[in-house]
């Protein structure tokens, strides 16, 4: 097990600048998962975690030894394909016996190590069969034996579950975070599922564009996004987002207005609201707003809407209501049917609504 | 509004007519031409084993007199020429030369062209092409200059090895480019997972690359073993001693030296002739239709 340091790596391939200055540290055993839409440089920086390319800028540290230039062959590390990569022409026995093979560990290691994983992802069944003989789910276990078997220091998984159907994806979600915990081997995992980033990770790197966005704990990032991009890539059903302005017309009350809104934040210190006015975009999760009654709030401190269309969740209702020019979804229990057309009065939950700066994109509060 | 009973029945009589006229098309176009060249066979069959045969195609006799080649040297009218099986050993010798090299060679070189980055890949790529443009005719006088030169003209056996690496050499362009089309299919990610496992790039390609372009190699191979055994403008061009003589040239020498052709021995010499061909194509086209899928997709 190591820990592994991102030294201020880029990667350009002719002009696409597909990493750019990157600084990460990943723990000894941590779980780390990459995260981003396709395109953002997570896989990039995954195969030079590999060895498989070389950064244009910057090193990699394996416990502050630099590796940047190490083969992939020497650097111990077990890895899982998106494709999953099986060997076509070999059995699963001999999939997962190549890395050992490689090693030249004498045959009886081989054999004992081969069925000891086998046994441990229930595949020592399907030893003799060919990858093409497989399903999906079973590809995926003989990927991750094959990754396994080696005992590597840095396990990298590059989407594993992308393939499989949506009951077996939950299924090996569990397994795999199960299964790095017992082995305590430091893993990278990629994905653009941020429920997947979400349940299975220690700490998760948002990425885009080539560049990090935030690098926190899963709690954190939901509740503190550093940015725009941040906050509109966690959480389902998503934040709404409105653009607007931030009024400060005495120095103990600020407004928010946008067009056909006008909302009182009463936790936002007036200075937030720079010169009296500023460019900002309100964030506010779905579940934190909610709906009151005429006489129950501050009428300043709430938003007049009529319900646009009701999303019954089972659990839950997502009720898309279209306050002034904007459509807000918002969560709330499932009791009574709201119809589409009802005015109602929504007011969010202060303590956690999000300010960022329009410009900068980044966090306000 | 419904259909009429008697429109559905034109429909479907206009329906079996069509399909009638694309059986009758695919006759007209696949059968047809074929049959002269099944005739041809027959023909050969049929007249290397009999005296004589009518209308050419019906044999009269069973003999095995046409096939005396094989166990004593062939004699036409005075001139005696040599033992059929040295003659085969030469072609034979010729044609997996050619095979190995060849398939040596290309399955490197498309490896090459196909995964690594280098400065002039297109441009060598197309230079490729360009030199399968060449037809050996027009290269008859500078190779044999080269030849000379190299001191691999006029040298019995060794002439042989010459023209097996000039034959190569006009093959391994295409074959590079038919076994660079196969490595190109194999994904990234397979070649990677192998680095990954521990494989150096020489044993990823030994060792999981290339048994995936088996049915590759086994085109290239059929292919250029085919026109080894097969070469004849360079072996009759080249090769002063009979002795050293490929099967194709002495057919031809059989065929262009006497007035009276023993045209049922011709059959049978040109039947034996086939053989290795055939076999060698039963063989790797095994390998040909066992193209690995799978493993790959979810």
């Amino acid at each position: 097990m190591v820990r592994v340091t991102l030294d201020n790596i880029s990667k350009f391939f002719g002009k696409v600048r597909a990493v750019v200055d990157l600084n990460l540290e990943i723990d000894d055993g941590e779980f780390v998962a990459f995260l981003g839409p396709s395109g953002c440089g997570k896989t990039t920086t995954l195969l030079m975690v590999a060895g498989i390319y070389r950064p244009s800028r910057g090193r990699i540290l394996f416990d502050n030894e630099d590796v940047t230039d190490l083969p992939p062959k020497d650097r111990n590390i077990g890895m899982v394909f998106q494709s999953y990569a099986l060997y076509p022409h070999m059995s699963v026995y001999d999939n997962i016996a190549f890395p050992l093979k490689l090693k030249k560990e004498p045959q009886r290691e081989i054999d004992k190590k081969v069925r000891e994983i086998a046994r441990l992802l229930r595949i020592d069944e399907l030893l003799d069969r060919k990858p093409a003989q497989l399903s999906g789910g079973q590809k995926q276990r003989v990927a991750l034996g094959r990754a396994l078997v080696k005992e590597p220091d840095v396990l990298l998984l590059d989407e594993p579950l992308s393939n499989l159907d949506a009951q077996l994806r939950i299924l090996m979600r569990a397994e795999i975070k199960r299964l790095q915990k017992e082995l305590r081997i430091t893993t990278i995992y990629v994905t653009h599922d941020q429920v997947e980033a979400m349940t299975m990770a220690d700490r998760i790197a948002v990425m885009n564009k080539g560049r990090l966005q935030q690098y926190a704990d899963p709690q954190t990032l939901y509740n503190k996004p550093a940015n725009i991009f941040v906050a509109s890539f966690i959480g389902s059903p998503p934040m709404n987002l409105i653009e607007g302005e931030l009024e400060a017309p005495d120095d103990n009350s600020v407004f928010f207005v946008s067009s056909g809104i006008k909302l009182k934040l009463p936790n936002v210190p007036p200075n937030v609201a720079k010169d009296g006015q500023r460019e900002v975009v309100l964030g506010v999760r779905p579940e934190d707003l909610q709906m009151v009654g005429p006489g129950d709030a501050d009428k300043e401190e709430t938003l007049e809407g009529s319900i646009y269309v009701v999303e019954p969740l089972g659990k839950e209702f997502l009720i898309n209501v279209q306050v002034g020019d904007h459509v807000l979804k918002m969560l709330v229990p499932a009791d009574g049917m709201p119809e589409a057309g009802q005015r109602i009065r929504i007011r969010p939950n202060f303590s956690k609504i999000h300010l960022f700066d329009k410009k900068s994109q980044k966090a306000l509060l | 509004m419904g259909r009429t009973g008697e429109d559905i029945r034109k429909r479907i009589a206009r329906a079996r007519l069509e399909r009638m006229m694309v059986i009758a098309v695919v006759i007209l176009v696949a059968v047809v031409p074929a049959i002269p060249i099944w005739l041809m066979y027959g023909w050969i069959i049929s007249q290397s084993f009999s005296g004589k045969v009518i209308l050419g195609i019906l044999p009269t006799d069973l003999t095995l007199d046409n096939w005396r080649f094989l166990w004593s040297p062939i004699k036409m009218g005075e001139k005696e020429y040599p033992n059929i099986w040295p003659i085969t050993i030469n072609t034979l010798a010729l044609a997996l030369t050619v095979s190995g090299l060849v398939v040596f060679v290309s399955s490197l070189s498309g490896y090459a062209l196909s995964r690594m980055e280098f400065k002039g890949r297109t441009a060598l790529m197309q230079f490729i092409i360009a030199l399968h443009a060449f037809p050996s005719v027009i290269l008859l006088i500078a190779l044999f200059v080269i030849l000379n030169k190299l001191g691999l003209y006029g040298k019995g056996f060794v002439t042989l090895v010459g023209i097996a690496l000039i034959k190569a050499g006009l093959e391994i362009p295409m074959a590079t480019w038919i076994i660079k089309g196969f490595f190109d299919n194999i994904p990234w990610d397979l070649e990677w997972a192998a680095l990954v496992d521990g494989a150096s790039r020489w044993k990823v390609w030994r060792t999981v690359i290339l048994p995936l372009v088996l049915p590759g190699i086994a085109a290239v191979s059929i292919f250029s073993f085919l026109s080894g055994w097969s070469e004849f403008l360079l072996v009759f061009t080249y090769v002063a001693q009979e002795e050293y003589y490929t099967l194709p040239v002495m057919i031809y020498y059989m065929i262009g030296e006497f007035i009276h052709i023993d045209w049922g021995m011709l059959a049978a010499l040109g039947l034996f002739y086939a053989i290795p061909t055939l076999i060698f194509f039963s063989v790797s086209q095994k390998v040909l239709l066992r193209i690995y899928v799978g493993g790959v997709k979810g």
